[in-house]
């Protein structure tokens, strides 16, 4: 008890006492720089009527989604490969080359991924080159398709490893019974190896999904005015039009909404999570 | 061959997350500033360049110096935790852990905004690298506590048992025995925590003082286009070290595996 405590208290006190600070703040309001203590539902009441506020959350819960469904639908069968068709001496090599474009600068990534998007970028030369378009098409960058490409490549290997550990976990017997009692390969696989990886699924699904509602530099970089998100509202508020209570309303209501949704997953999840 | 169709699917997959990080190089050797294709020539400007701009060299350092601070704080809480986790029962055992481990998956944006706050508003003090540090070193830990964990989940409780008996004191054991068994641990989550907090972008973004960090140095450049080869030049380098870095850290976490006789499971994340 006592060896845990010191980790426990630097949790205490750098997240559990600062999100009870924004807690506060946004049932306050900001007056240029003073702050006005009364308790005031007055943000909440702004961030539900604002279209602004409104249209960014939604566009920001849809990206989130679709980013996730994306990132999910993809990685799987990636993890699935590695686990039941690479050698096991070459397993630790594929996991090692999913992870390794992973720790090259975040904010170079995306950049990149605007250069390989852009106008004249690699896409559009290489398929203006191969005579397959006649002008560059533009509806993958500056936009939220060009946020969910990017966001799909950075969580890549989040998605991959969780779904590979439960997969990993699988007693291969029960796949051979499912056959020996006369299963195809096809419902096999829906009714006994998919199941039991959900577990993983599950995970992967929240790594993705609760991140990237805060993700900041991706909209900023790539997603043009449509694709902003609310991350980008909150750093507004609180950097540059000098609002904390309102970027305080704004963070609240942004996590209010992901852990509501990632509650709602799981409850219809929790058969397989037991 | 097994798996026709999925192993097309995977190399095709592995293109996919390679694209940016064969570009990263491609563009920092590029002769022209325009990012575009076809490239021009073979030049090495760039990274010439870079050795002349004093305030990289300044974000530099002041991001060495949080990454270390950060690693060394992340590595002593995490062990404390790992250890409590792995060895002894508690009251409130997983929802403490749990609490620990949030900071995972909370979006970086709520843990920056939240500690701004504070820091600003409540305790109104300026902000340094070292509220750099205290946001890095709280999503640092969980990660570090993820690697020891595993480092002393493997060891035998006999061992510590033996030395106590044998007369050593618990500090004693603690230190003649369990320390150099999990000191693969160690070092390969000091170096993780390292490379995470010198790539972490939003956390600094918010709390840094008048000295950016290097990512933040990074974000200010990227406005300007005939910035830009540098940059790249400079990404090239940054992952060159990551990957050393990170073999070093594979390294010690395989032989740390090896050192308490467990079976391998292929790397961390």
């Amino acid at each position: 008890m006592l060896l845990v405590s010191p980790t426990a208290v630097y949790v205490l006190l750098l997240l559990a006492a600062p999100l009870a600070a924004v807690f506060a703040f946004s049932f306050w309001t900001q007056d240029f720089l003073t702050i006005d203590r009364t308790l005031t539902l007055n943000n909440y009441r702004e961030a539900f009527s604002d279209p602004i506020y409104r249209t960014l959350m939604g566009r920001s819960l849809l990206i989130s989604g679709v980013v996730t469904l994306v990132t999910v639908v993809l990685a799987f069968p990636i993890a699935y490969f590695v686990s039941f068709y690479v050698e096991p001496s070459r397993k630790a090599l594929w996991i090692f080359l999913i992870t390794i474009p992973f720790w090259t600068s975040y904010l170079l990534r995306v950049f990149l991924w605007k250069v390989i998007l852009g106008f004249n970028g690699v896409i559009n030369s290489g398929l203006l080159s191969l005579g397959l378009i006649d002008e560059p098409i533009t509806f993958i960058l500056y936009n939220a398709n060009a946020v969910v490409i990017t966001l799909a490549h950075a969580f890549a290997p989040f998605t991959i490893l969780p779904i590979y550990v439960a997969l990993e976990k699988i007693d291969r017997s029960l796949l051979e019974a499912s056959r020996d009692l006369g299963e195809s390969r096809m419902t096999t696989f829906f009714r006994v190896t998919l199941p039991l990886a959900m577990p993983g699924v599950v995970a992967a699904t929240l790594i993705v999904f609760i991140p990237t509602i805060g993700d900041y530099v991706t909209p900023r970089l790539v997603g043009g005015p449509n694709g902003l998100m609310i991350a980008n509202m909150i750093q507004t508020q609180f950097l540059k039009l000098n609002n904390a209570p309102m970027g305080a309303t704004l963070a609240v209501l942004a996590m209010c909404a992901v852990t509501a949704i990632s509650l709602i997953f799981v409850f219809f999840n929790r058969r397989y999570l037991r | 061959m097994r798996g026709g169709w999925l192993r097309i699917y995977a190399i095709t997959y592995l293109v996919f997350l390679y694209l940016p990080v064969i570009l990263l190089p491609m563009f920092a050797f590029n002769d022209g500033t325009v990012m575009a294709f076809p490239l021009k020539g073979f030049t090495t400007q760039w990274f010439v360049q870079l050795a002349g701009i004093e305030a990289l060299h300044g974000a530099l350092l002041n991001s060495v110096f949080i990454a270390t601070i950060t690693a060394t704080l992340s590595v002593l809480l995490g062990i404390c935790a790992a250890r409590a986790s792995t060895r002894f029962r508690f009251p409130f055992k997983a929802p403490i852990m749990g609490a620990i481990m949030v900071p995972l998956v909370l979006p970086e944006i709520i843990v920056a905004v939240s500690l701004l706050v504070v820091v600003v508003q409540v305790l109104d003090l300026p902000l340094s690298a070292w509220t750099v540090i205290a946001g890095h070193t709280l999503i640092c830990t969980p990660f570090a506590i993820a690697i020891l964990s595993s480092a002393f989940q493997g060891l035998d409780q006999s061992f510590e048992e033996a030395a106590i008996d044998l007369g050593e004191t618990r500090w004693g054991a603690f230190r003649n025995i369990i320390l150099p068994l999990v000191a693969p641990g160690i070092i390969a989550s000091f170096l993780i925590c390292f490379t995470i907090s010198l790539d972490e972008f939003i956390i600094a973004f918010f709390l840094t003082g008048a000295e950016p960090t290097l990512p933040v140095y990074i974000w200010g450049q990227l406005r300007f286009p005939t910035k830009i080869p540098a940059v790249m030049a400079l990404g090239t380098l940054m992952l060159l070290a990551s990957l050393i870095i990170l073999s070093v850290a594979e390294f010690y976490r395989r032989r740390g595996v090896a050192r308490v006789g467990g079976n391998d499971s292929g790397g961390f994340l």
